[in-house]
């Protein structure tokens, strides 16, 4: 158990104030406090010059512009040098012409893979799996995604989450499975008798006291 | 060094921050507005500047040192 601890390191939980981390990246030293006040993607991606890795990299930066117009930043990791990673962006803008805009973290020590539980050892001892850990603007963890090494990540399903978490935090609301941006959202379920009640007269759409949406 | 290149010279990002610092604009978020740089970037950028002796920081806000004057004409 020990063994596994060790490799795995401490696996965050959502609400729990994301690792504090200064790493060297693409864009310079960074430290986790930078990016206080705006929402962050914190993504982990197993190995540059990877050929799922670098389908993702241009998706990311496909949704990078709708990512900015949510105030949301990107950061990607891996254990890979710095240099490794500017070559990989640099042969990936000149074959695809896509320019990847976000920082990448070097994280040949694997100190923030391990404080995020982002190696897997069951996958690959020495790569991270394709962890998404979306941290709001408090740094507090409000999202983990893990994809396993094989399975490129969904970005219309990352940008949902974004918008579902945005909406939760504006209008103390729910949303229900499948919900897209202009769909009912859920009102959260009475706690009392009299709220129940009271609840049903309020013009929402109500299946019953406990499962009434709302429009926006 | 994201904004100090090896030869001690501001970088095309570096020299943006100063120049905004020159202008007068003192916190990490009108340096952001400025420039059309992100916060992040800004923020980590003003630390290096720091460190190397370009500005100086008094709280949450920086201008420019003399050595960084010395630099934006």
């Amino acid at each position: 158990m020990e063994e596994i601890k060790e490799q795995t390191g401490h696996m965050p939980r959502i609400g729990e104030p994301a690792p504090a981390f200064e790493v060297v990246t693409t864009h310079g030293k960074l430290k986790l406090e930078d990016f206080k006040g705006s929402w962050l993607i914190l993504f982990s991606h197993p190995a540059d010059f990877t050929p799922v890795c670098t389908t993702e990299f241009i998706a990311f930066s496909e949704i990078h512009p709708e990512l900015q117009k949510r105030g949301v930043e990107l950061l990607g990791l891996s254990v890979d040098s710095v240099s490794s990673h500017i070559a990989w962006v640099r042969n990936v803008e000149e074959k695809t012409k896509v320019k990847i805009p976000f920082p990448i973290i070097a994280d040949l020590s694997k100190e923030v893979s391990l404080a995020y539980g982002m190696i897997h050892p069951g996958q690959s001892k020495t790569e991270t799996v394709r962890c998404v850990f979306i941290i709001d603007p408090n740094q507090i963890i409000r999202t983990i995604l893990y994809y396993p090494l094989t399975t490129g990540r969904n970005m219309d399903e990352i940008l949902r989450i974004i918008d579902a978490l945005q909406t939760t935090d504006k209008n103390a609301v729910a949303t229900p499975a499948n919900w897209r941006p202009g769909d009912m959202v859920v009102v959260p379920p009475p706690s009392t008798q009299e709220m129940a009640e009271e609840r049903l007269k309020q013009g929402y759409e109500c299946t019953d006291w406990y499962l009434c949406k709302k429009k926006l | 060094m994201a904004c100090i290149s090896p030869d001690g010279k501001p970088t095309e990002s570096g020299s943006k921050m100063l120049r905004a610092l020159k202008a007068g604009l003192s916190a990490p978020e009108e340096v952001a507005k400025e420039t059309g740089m992100p916060l992040f970037r800004v923020r980590s950028g003003l630390r290096e500047l720091t460190e190397a002796g370009l500005a100086k920081q008094k709280g949450d806000k920086y201008e420019l040192s003399e050595e960084g004057a010395k630099l934006i004409k």
